[in-house]
């Protein structure tokens, strides 16, 4: 036989029996776990951050609802774990940079008792410290004007918050 | 007799240590007595404002927390019945007494930090379970419409009250109650002694105002 009716033959062949196509969906089993495992320890350390940052107020813990209680899809589970994760990050980014200012105005109350005469009139807060109460230090001349002229000044401490009525 | 019920595969594979607990009780609700209203107070009077800000990093509490987040609700939001207790009492200044049952109700979630709900045993039939909400399903028989596989407390004819939710309006409590089914859910990280501890307050709180 030649070439060329060989080849006609191959192509006049019957295909083989086709395989029969198995469709498997992707076991989304272990990911939803994982997630799982994820959210968790982010709400563990958004819990141990609103912890850490009381009382100070003015922060933002809300993570949208996802209109629960039901078992949340995949793409719903990343969503959730990715704003946690974007939740913990801004509160913490905004507690560092308040306990820095906070640290900075515990060693200006320091500097304030050392030399008051070079802090005059400044007045910081307990709020100010990240600390509750309505307690506060304040730079005033000793003897009013008498103290401002003659550069007698000290630093006064409020006796805290004033009693209910 | 502390029974355990059924739960849905799917809710099963998603959540393997999700179980639902009850214990049946015969008696209703009343007017709540002295000694329970005394212990209230007590309770109160432990009950500081730091613990309830540190309340969401014990164990129990936390681990609820951490369901309602995966079940897709926001806590701060709809907050767990021992956060609710705690911020009940401050804003209030103490735990506030309203009848027998919820006061015996506050008493075990806020002593064990795990929720404990009730049901009127005449009008559900156990065994009680938990499952997803089919399509177009309502709450109790005519009741508000349920999302699509939102997670239900249900007896094998209907749903009775959504997880950590609102009670059908024709399975919870009322004066005429006779017999109570107290339910608890555990969720992963709170031990079944504590939930049959929050499920022995309750009727024995109930058992003492009888």
């Amino acid at each position: 036989m030649s070439v060329y009716h060989r080849r006609v033959a191959s192509v006049l062949k019957p295909p083989p029996p086709s395989v029969p196509l198995v469709t498997t969906g992707p076991d989304e089993r272990s990911a939803r776990r994982d997630l799982l495992e994820q959210i968790g320890r982010l709400e563990s350390d958004l819990s141990a951050l609103f912890c850490s940052a009381y009382p100070r107020g003015g922060f933002d813990w809300a993570v949208q609802s996802r209109a629960g209680p039901r078992v949340l899809s995949l793409s719903e589970l990343e969503r959730l774990r990715d704003d946690l994760a974007e939740r913990l990050h801004d509160v913490r980014r905004t507690l560092s940079d308040r306990t820095w200012v906070e640290e900075q105005n515990r060693r200006l109350i320091e500097e304030m008792m050392l030399e008051p005469e070079k802090h005059k009139w400044v007045r910081v807060g307990n709020e100010d410290i990240g600390e509750r109460g309505c307690k506060h230090w304040h730079v005033r001349p000793r003897w009013g004007i008498l103290g401002m002229m003659m550069n007698w000044w000290r630093v006064r401490i409020s006796s805290g918050c004033p009693l209910a009525t | 007799m502390i029974e355990t019920g059924w739960v849905d595969a799917d809710l099963e594979v998603e959540f393997p240590e999700l179980r639902l607990r009850w214990i049946e009780h015969e008696g209703g609700s009343g007017r709540t007595p002295p000694e329970i209203k005394e212990r209230l107070r007590g309770l109160s009077d432990r009950y500081t404002g730091g613990k309830a800000v540190h309340l969401r990093q014990e164990p129990i509490p936390w681990a609820y927390r951490v369901f309602f987040r995966q079940v897709g609700i926001d806590p701060d939001d709809h907050r767990t019945p021992a956060e609710q207790a705690a911020l009940d009492r401050m804003k209030h200044g103490s735990f506030r007494s309203r009848n027998l049952l919820d006061d015996a109700l506050v008493i075990a979630t806020v002593e064990t930090g795990v929720p404990v709900m009730a049901l009127d045993a005449d009008r559900v039939t156990p065994p009680l379970g938990l499952r997803l909400s089919h399509e177009g399903e309502r709450l109790g028989e005519g009741g508000r419409a349920l999302s699509v596989r939102q997670i239900v407390v249900a007896d094998p004819d209907r749903s009775v009250a959504v997880l950590f939710g609102d009670i059908a309006e024709d399975r919870g409590v009322d004066p005429e109650t006779k017999r109570m089914l107290l339910c608890s859910v555990q969720v992963k990280g709170v031990p079944e002694i504590s939930v049959e501890e929050a499920l022995w307050t309750v009727t024995e709180v109930l058992r003492t105002g009888a």
